[in-house]
């Protein structure tokens, strides 16, 4: 990617695009839960109970989010061996957390509550749909700077891609709290 | 990857290979190192990425521009045939009659192509793109690579909406707002098939492609700006681009949440919007949505989208004034605080369209007060545009006179807007031609206006040459006085209750009174239509012929991007970045006609 650095370096271009990018990623959830509170509020409103399964992906997340900051720091502090091996767990649990949401879905399934039922199950499919789509693409970034990590030609000491993938990775955490909050308790 | 080369040697001070013979016409002395594709197609210059948008932008509003056309031959000559329109249409005007089902499409794709594909992305992506990084002094965007895909994207979504209507059952005709039911069941009507499927994926390429844009601007203005550039010291324009990039970021995202959601009600059986349906006689098994959520998601975009619409045409507007009456803006805090006003007013008065859906009346009225509100920051910001010209040396340039006729159309049409926000008078006035009347005026035309004056102003620094003024004074006055005799008569239709999107009113005892009205306002926007093909030639003409800028800053002007070479290469100054010392408005002070944001400030200055 072509950049140029910023001419008075308070905070990198990237960083900043990444901000914004959140608050519009926060805003098409604020959207979906939105539209949650309004049709909850009407008529013909099935409320059942989240698959439990939720909680362990709530772990693998949470986890997750630790395993990158740490591997921010052994980058920082050029243990290259170490900081592979955190960005691997991170990737890995993020794919667990994908898988758990999946297997929360076919719980779903089993106990009467497809797609196509209650609206109150769809919503729960759509949002998390697009959370999980979210996540993939946070471990697509952590893949390409993998990848990068493994490339013997190219060396690079620049923490700005690892650093930017973290505050996304942190940011897809915090969405999920949110999400799983907000769905609790607005059943 | 050579942009990137010349990009990061220039940091060091040291001159890459410049391109010094940008569309020159000519084409000798190839001494740079871009192939075609790298400069014209996959460019990473803002410069070339703006051209890019406009020429889209162009080739979309003819097409817009030509539906309108076809559907008020409908609406003019309801009895007449067009034998020729079978020939362009084939089944969809048998008989050269156009069909209902074409004009519901015409229609619809009237609104899709000139909201989103002309005045959002055209006018945006042109204008936000070219003037950013030259008025803010910033080699490129914060990234380039970005501000490529962004445009590809929208090239993208342009195909998609084109091969929309080239289907056989015909591209989306629900109307540009794709309510649901309409939208959400494929058996409800012929233009409800494939032609919507191909209308959800158009836009949330779109979507993706105006978030890219936007980051892009935002990250920009914040943190390229060259030494000494403030935010306060920043030209209008700048300032309209960050605030409807603002408007995009956060209103876009749930459009895309809307439209997602519409997309599992079509296909995959939910029924977030659909409840208690009847299609062909058979009830639907969907149950428990509500079609006035989906008016919800639509309008909290919908309504900052009008904003995104006229902030630019605003800015462009208030820095030509200023140039070309030689004179400061008049309030410049003012006007950058009720841009601000208006963009914190755009996120809370969407309901303001929905007042006839059943909305609770107490809350329609916070809505209407809230709505009302605006018309403050709007006042203002008029006020300011007339005191800004008021006994200035005006010099009525083409891109002059479209400022003035925007100021015009934005005041005779944003005062309906008072009308129209009013709960009570809407539930009289809404879905009539006063709404088509008074949306097309102070959105469509104003803007239309300012960015006819954007390119008229800056025409010369895209291309180096100047475009035909005469050809530009007969487009702009046929443009005026058309656009008032199209819509003017259109509120009287309105306020005698004749409904919008009808096909033909010559069956109905109460509206058959309009049809010599109606016969008049089609063969106006006959003679409108090929005053704009006017436009478009000399667009082109001046490209290629166009009388040649031989000086740095023809119009007189005081901000950065005169200060770069005639036609400036990738990268903006061929040597360091210029440094600014005063804002952009210093005409005619202590008797010095302008004084560019480089001078520094002398010791015995007046304060402005």
């Amino acid at each position: 990617m072509v950049t140029m650095s910023a001419q008075r370096n308070k905070i990198h271009p990237h960083k900043y695009s990444l901000w914004i990018a959140m608050g519009s990623i926060t805003m098409m959830f604020v959207a979906f839960t939105s539209a949650y509170v309004v049709k909850r509020a009407q008529a013909n409103w099935t409320a059942f109970e989240l698959p439990h399964i939720f909680w362990l992906s709530t772990a693998l997340i949470l986890a997750s989010s630790l395993t990158i900051q740490l591997s921010l720091k052994q980058f920082k502090d050029r243990n290259i061996a170490r900081y592979k091996q955190l960005l691997t767990l991170t990737a890995i649990l993020g794919l667990g957390f994908a898988v758990c949401q999946y297997i929360g879905f076919t719980q779903m399934y089993d106990r009467n509550l497809p797609l196509n039922g209650p609206v109150s199950a769809s919503f729960i499919y759509v949002i998390l749909g697009m959370h999980i789509l979210h996540v993939l693409g946070g471990i697509v970034a952590l893949a390409v700077i993998f990848a990068k990590a493994y490339s013997t030609t190219i060396k690079s000491y620049n923490p700005v891609p690892l650093e930017v993938a973290a505050t996304y990775w942190h940011f897809v955490d915090a969405l999920w709290i949110y999400l799983l909050i907000f769905l609790t308790l607005a059943r | 990857m050579s942009n990137e080369a010349t990009l990061h040697s220039q940091h060091e001070g040291v001159h890459g290979a410049m391109t010094h013979d940008h569309h020159d016409g000519h084409g000798h002395d190839h001494h740079h190192e871009d192939s075609f594709i790298s400069k014209y197609i996959f460019s990473l210059d803002h410069k070339m990425i703006a051209k890019q948008y406009l020429l889209t932008g162009i080739i979309w509003a003819i097409i817009g521009a030509l539906f309108s056309v076809l559907f008020r031959l409908q609406l003019g000559y309801p009895d007449a045939t067009f034998p020729w329109l079978e020939s362009i249409l084939g089944h969809w005007a048998k008989g050269g009659r156009i069909s209902p089902e074409a004009y519901y499409a015409l229609v619809t794709m009237h609104g899709t192509i000139l909201v989103f594909f002309v005045l959002t992305a055209g006018l945006t992506g042109t204008f936000s793109n070219f003037l950013i990084p030259l008025q803010v002094g910033a080699r490129d965007m914060a990234s380039p690579f970005m501000n490529m895909l962004s445009y590809w994207f929208f090239f993208l979504a342009s195909m998609v909406m084109m091969s929309s209507l080239f289907v056989q059952t015909g591209p989306a005709s629900g109307g540009w707002t794709s309510y649901p039911p309409l939208s959400a069941l494929g058996d409800a009507s012929i233009g409800s098939k494939i032609g919507m499927d191909l209308w959800l994926i158009s836009m949330a390429l779109f979507i993706v492609s105006s978030l890219l844009g936007s980051l892009n601007y935002i990250s920009t203005i914040l943190n390229m700006r060259t030494k000494g550039m403030s935010m306060t010291k920043m030209p209008l324009s700048i300032w309209s681009f960050f605030f409807t990039a603002v408007l995009g970021v956060l209103s876009f995202p749930v459009l895309l949440s809307g439209a997602i959601l519409l997309l599992f009600d079509r296909h995959a059986g939910t029924s977030f919007y659909l409840s208690d349906l009847f299609v062909a006689g058979k009830a639907l098994p969907n149950e428990g949505g509500s079609a006035i959520l989906y008016q919800h998601l639509f309008w909290f975009l919908g309504h900052p989208e009008v904003y995104i619409i006229i902030l630019p045409a605003m800015g462009m507007v208030s820095e030509i004034l200023a140039v070309n009456s030689r004179k400061p803006i008049f309030g410049y805090l003012a006007m950058v605080g009720s841009m601000f006003a208006i963009v914190i007013l755009a996120f809370l008065v969407w309901a303001h369209h929905m007042f006839v859906t059943g909305l609770n009346p107490f809350l329609g009225s916070v809505f209407v007060l809230l709505t009302l509100l605006i018309a403050v920051p709007s006042a203002i910001k008029v006020f300011n545009w007339l005191t800004t010209i008021w006994k200035g040396n005006i010099r009525f340039t083409p891109a002059a006179l479209f400022s003035i006729g925007f100021v015009s159309t934005f005041i005779s049409g944003g005062l309906t807007g008072i009308w129209l926000g009013n709960s009570s008078i809407d539930i009289h006035l809404h879905d009539t031609y006063f709404v088509i009347a008074h949306f097309h005026i102070v959105m469509g035309v104003s803007a239309f206006f300012g960015m006819f004056a954007g390119i008229y102003h800056w025409f010369p620094k895209m291309f180096g040459r100047y475009m035909n003024n005469t050809i530009a004074y007969i487009h702009f006055y046929v443009t005026l006085v058309g656009a008032y005799l199209i819509f003017w008569p259109m509120h009287y239709e309105g306020m005698a209750g004749m409904p919008r999107r009808y096909y033909d009113y010559s069956t109905w005892e109460s509206f058959k009174q309009f049809a010599e009205l109606n016969h008049f306002i089609s063969s106006v926007v006959i003679i409108v239509f090929f005053a704009q093909l006017l436009f478009v030639v000399n667009y082109f003409y001046s490209m290629y012929k166009g009388r040649k800028v031989t000086e740095l800053n023809p119009w007189g002007a005081t901000t950065l991007e005169w200060s770069t070479p005639i036609n400036p290469g990738h990268g903006n100054w061929p040597g360091e970045i210029p440094e600014v010392h005063r804002w952009p408005y210093d005409y005619s002070k202590d008797g010095v006609d302008f004084i560019p944001q480089t001078t520094p400030v002398g010791a015995h200055e007046s304060k402005h």
